[in-house]
């Protein structure tokens, strides 16, 4: 079986600063991944490199068995029919109506008319337990886990086959962090698709993943099924999942 | 510092920035011309960078053709009935109408967009428009090149009469002139060039004020002190810009050989 997303020796350095030294990933069809890891470990840019926000200097990104390291124009929009991407802080555009944010994708993409596309919005902010009463606001008169829900609504509204989801949970209390959790699970699991997550909330982790990879100076040091990731047996593995600041992972502070 | 280093560093810069001005400039013209063409949005753009700065272009080219006036007056002795409209109307049509108006909007909008771009940028919204399989040149730039091109010439056709009005006002109520003279001489001294020649300029300017928005708010980065940096850099170089263009094209319009 071709694996949906694949990855191998992807490099990538911004000026002297190597982000990526030759990631190898790969997702199958109907999986989720979960890439953790500490800040500025390389995961937004492993992300972004497959969405094509960034390109990388070397190695090879395959979705479908199809390369897209160097698509552009036409050919790049038409992989990314394929994506649903939830951003951390959900990046919605603020001067559209939260209903024409999730149907940004139908009206634009798919040449859908506002009617109806309309009709397809309410449903999905639905989906993610938002009424229509908060289709006519503006996304800045929202709240956070809100906005996040908006977010997720507009990720699933042109029916993707694979969603990309930016540290769902960062930035929310514990229990609205549960809700989304709980929320991407579900969808994922309706939906039946494929997603690729990067987070450094464990509890997060272990709910929305099957399989867990730990990203550390831009490689991927550990990848399994989460079962068991509490006997990895690796060193770096356990000092990020227990949180613990002592470990062979040392932190740049300046005491 | 050796000073050499200094200078070359300067140029290299300078040089740089050219070339990066020109590369987003060779993707976002092409996406004007291409569909999809959001007219919506064009629209849309047209109402902001046109319709809501016919105020402040109203306002100085009416100050603009007044003080005009005034100055040919207080410098002429003789014939002063004649020389005063048509160098208020030559005066406001080839320069000061286009180079007033363009300077207004480019510190009006130039700014405005800059801003707008730049905080989609940090906020991550440009990123979202490419994950919705939408090119961020033909939803956000291409509208407000479009919509500058065209509204600008009309700013400045209805800054023209105005400006010229400025003039009739204080010819007319301050310095005792008659009405209708004023009139027949500023539209004896005036020629289609004169007019078609500042309307260019203005269609020029309209695309350098909408490219220099576009361009430092597009590429900004680095948050809150990015987007200032890069709403500032806009305006002052969409000002430069279009007084450089201003030189180049009168030298064109009416330079030597003529």
């Amino acid at each position: 079986m071709t694996p949906k997303i694949e990855l191998k020796g992807v490099f990538k350095r911004f000026g002297p600063k190597v982000v990526l030294d030759g990631v190898d990933l790969s997702v199958m069809p109907g999986e989720s991944l979960v890439i953790i890891g500490g800040s500025g470990t390389g995961k937004s840019v492993t992300i972004k490199s497959v969405l094509g926000l960034v390109t990388p200097d070397k190695g090879s990104i395959k979705v479908d068995g199809q390369e897209v390291t160097r698509l552009t124009g036409r050919a790049r929009e038409k992989v990314n029919q394929k994506f649903g991407m939830l951003f951390q802080a959900a990046a919605l555009f603020d001067s559209l109506k939260v209903w024409e944010n999730v149907a940004f994708a139908l009206i634009q993409g798919r040449g859908l008319g506002r009617a109806e596309a309309k009709k397809i919005a309410l449903q999905k902010l639905a989906k993610v337990g938002l009424g229509p009463e908060v289709a006519e606001l503006s996304p800045s008169e929202l709240s956070g886990g809100m906005q996040k829900r908006v977010g997720l609504a507009r990720a699933i509204a042109a029916e993707p086959e694979i969603i990309f989801f930016d540290e769902p949970t960062t930035g929310l209390d514990p229990i609205m962090a549960d809700v989304i959790n709980d929320l991407i699970v579900a969808t994922v699991k309706e939906m039946g698709v494929t997603t690729l997550s990067i987070t450094h909330d464990m509890t997060s982790a272990r709910k929305i993943a099957d399989k867990i990879a730990m990203l550390y100076k831009g490689k991927i040091i550990w990848s399994g099924r989460k079962e068991d990731i509490d006997k990895s047996g690796n060193p770096y593995v356990d000092q990020f999942i227990h949180g613990r600041a002592e470990g062979p992972i040392k932190m740049e502070v300046v005491r | 510092m050796n000073p050499f280093a200094l200078v070359g560093r300067f140029v290299i810069a300078f040089l740089s920035e050219i070339g990066r001005i020109a590369a987003f400039a060779s993707k976002a013209v092409p996406a004007c011309f291409m569909p999809p063409i959001y007219f919506r949005l064009v629209a849309q753009q047209m109402m902001r960078i046109g319709f809501f700065s016919l105020p402040v272009v109203g306002l100085t080219a009416f100050f603009t053709g007044g003080a005009l006036a005034l100055q040919i007056f207080i410098g002429s002795d003789v014939g002063a009935e004649t020389l005063v409209p048509q160098i208020v109307g030559l005066g406001i049509t080839r320069e000061l109408g286009p180079v007033m108006a363009g300077l207004m909007v480019a510190g009006r909008v130039s700014a405005a967009i800059a801003a707008e771009l730049g905080t989609m940028r940090v906020t991550e919204q440009i990123d979202a428009l490419v994950t919705l399989s939408t090119n961020p040149f033909k939803y956000l730039v291409a509208p407000r090149l479009i919509a500058a091109v065209i509204t600008m010439p009309i700013l400045v056709a209805i800054a023209d009469i105005i400006g010229v009005m400025g003039g009739w006002v204080v010819g007319v109520y301050s310095l005792d002139f008659n009405s209708a003279i004023y009139l027949k001489n500023t539209a004896n001294g005036l020629e289609y060039g004169d007019v078609t020649s500042g309307l260019w300029k203005a269609a020029v300017f309209g695309f350098i004020i909408a490219l220099m928005g576009c361009f430092h708010g597009y590429n900004s980065k680095g948050g809150a002190q990015g987007v200032g940096a890069a709403t500032t850099n806009a305006v002052v170089s969409a000002a430069i810009l279009i007084l450089a263009a201003n030189y180049v094209m009168t030298s064109i319009f009416f330079g030597a050989g003529r």
